[in-house]
């Protein structure tokens, strides 16, 4: 009877075990993400986030210590040797889209160690292009992002381009 | 009655001697900035030539289609300064470091004490307490003055009309973005964050912060802080600045320095110098017989009782 008893609780407690996943963060971790919040020039991103975790494995070389993975550059260990994660991991929670509306100059905490936060459109590019530049992934503007109609005619390019000079006529044999 | 001679000649004198600049005039050359001066942190790391800047500024200020598309990387192949119809462009240095390529943005740089300003004889450039330096095209006689004095050579010039050329320049997006508290278009657009937008005092700030953080990637030095007695538009990078394009001769004096001391003393020698010299005159010619001599006192004085 008892090990009748012994057995449902064992089994019971390692049904448990099995259960709940060592990492129970990567349950809420997309797989993807539509990066929109700078639609304007270019449509969004269709970032594969299951694949840079593949890649880079470290968290912390995206998210600093946010997502509860510790940082290992020498500049923030200073401070955040023991930081674990914070309460949001998206970029757009400390890196604002407009950084320099005059609300966010406002907001500022200029005695802040933090002072030279980069925006959001600043920290995905710096971010991104450095490891991308190092891996040997996509650098190009178009490589990630795709120019909308807008942007187009912002650059003056694509449907929008000025017409050739008659310079270029020349391979026509004039 | 030469005492009464005498006394006149001094209050002549003193009235003279006070006429001179005042004490406020003479503290030209020692302005720096409004307190409330936004300016724009250049950091020559960070730019890869997108050129965005360049398409942001031509949109914003409504300049004319330009000849190549904006993402057309064989501008680079020369260099450019700014003209009547980019207001801003972007150069690229070889330094022949391992880093690659560096870009440069050129653009107004919107002096403490512009040179502009102190050489327009219309008085057609304002230093706004925004920080901007803008120009007034109707008042402008297209003397070209400006373009002379500007130490960057950054004054462009409608040569293309015939009737009412005028000067044209980065204003900062004074009229549509500044004057309201926003930054300007080419410091929105930038994807790289080239470009931080701020009070002038703070930039100072955050740049020394990156110089004293990453000391291997910046050079020790702020261009900008001091040279012709501080611009707006500060540099930071990551080689030497006279291999990007700058010109590291610059004074620590603003432009007006070099003539406000020969200027300053104009009304005091035309007021000194004509009665110090009728006063020569006079002594060297004092005990002469002239012709055509009219004046009672001397005359009564050579008359013979």
């Amino acid at each position: 009877m008892y090990a009748v008893r012994n057995w449902l609780i064992g089994g019971a407690f390692m049904l448990a075990l099995i259960m709940s996943p060592a990492d129970s963060r990567a349950k809420a971790t997309p797989d993807t993400l539509e990066l929109d919040a700078l639609v304007n020039l270019y449509e969004k991103v269709h970032f594969n986030h299951a694949k840079h975790i593949m890649l880079v494995k470290d968290c912390a070389d995206c998210h600093h210590h946010t997502a509860g993975t510790l940082t290992s550059n020498p500049n923030c260990v200073k401070c955040h040797k023991n930081s674990g994660g914070t309460a949001s991991v998206a970029c757009r929670s400390c890196h604002f889209v407009q950084p320099f509306s005059a609300a966010a100059l406002r907001q500022k905490d200029k005695s802040a160690y933090h002072n030279d936060i980069m925006g959001l459109k600043g920290a995905y590019h710096q971010s991104c292009t450095k490891c991308h530049a190092k891996m040997g992934g996509p650098t190009g503007c178009q490589d990630c992002h795709t120019r909308s109609k807008q942007g187009d005619a912002f650059y003056s390019a694509g449907a929008y381009a000025p017409p050739q000079a008659h310079g270029e006529g020349k391979q026509h044999g004039h | 009655m030469k005492r009464r001679d005498f006394l006149k000649g001094c209050m002549a004198c003193g009235a003279a001697a006070t006429l001179g600049v005042s004490q406020k005039a003479w503290g030209i050359g020692s302005f720096e900035g409004y307190p409330e001066g936004m300016g724009v942190l250049v950091d020559l790391t960070r730019c890869v030539g997108c050129r965005s800047c360049e398409a942001a500024c031509n949109k914003e200020q409504q300049l004319p289609a330009p000849e190549v598309p904006f993402d057309d990387k064989s501008v680079f192949e020369e260099k450019r300064r700014p003209t009547e119809k980019a207001y801003t462009v972007v150069n690229r240095y070889e330094t022949g470091k391992e880093k690659g390529p560096v870009y440069r943005k050129i653009q107004c740089n919107h002096c403490n004490e512009p040179a502009c300003l102190t050489s327009c004889f219309v008085n057609a450039y304002t230093k706004t307490k925004e920080g901007a330096v803008i120009y007034n095209s109707k008042v402008c006689v297209g003397c070209r003055n400006c373009m002379i004095a500007c130490p960057f050579n950054v004054p462009g010039y409608s040569y293309s009309s015939a009737l009412n050329p005028v000067v044209k320049k980065c204003i900062f997006c004074y009229d549509t973005r500044l004057k309201y508290g926003k930054p300007p278009a080419c410091v929105e657009v930038c994807p790289q964050e080239v470009l931080t937008f701020g009070h002038r005092n703070d930039l100072l700030k955050i740049g020394r912060d990156r110089i004293k953080e990453k000391p291997d990637r910046y050079v020790d030095h702020i261009y900008g802080e001091k040279e012709v007695g501080g611009t707006s538009w500060l540099y930071l990078a990551g080689v030497n600045f006279d291999q990007v394009g700058f010109d590291t001769t610059m004074a620590n004096e603003p432009i007006i320095s070099n003539v406000k001391d020969f200027l300053g003393i104009v009304p005091m020698v035309l007021t000194i110098w004509p009665a110090l010299f009728t006063g020569f005159h006079l002594l060297a010619t004092k005990n002469k017989n002239h012709t055509n001599h009219e004046d009672g006192h001397s005359a009564q004085e050579d008359h013979k009782p």
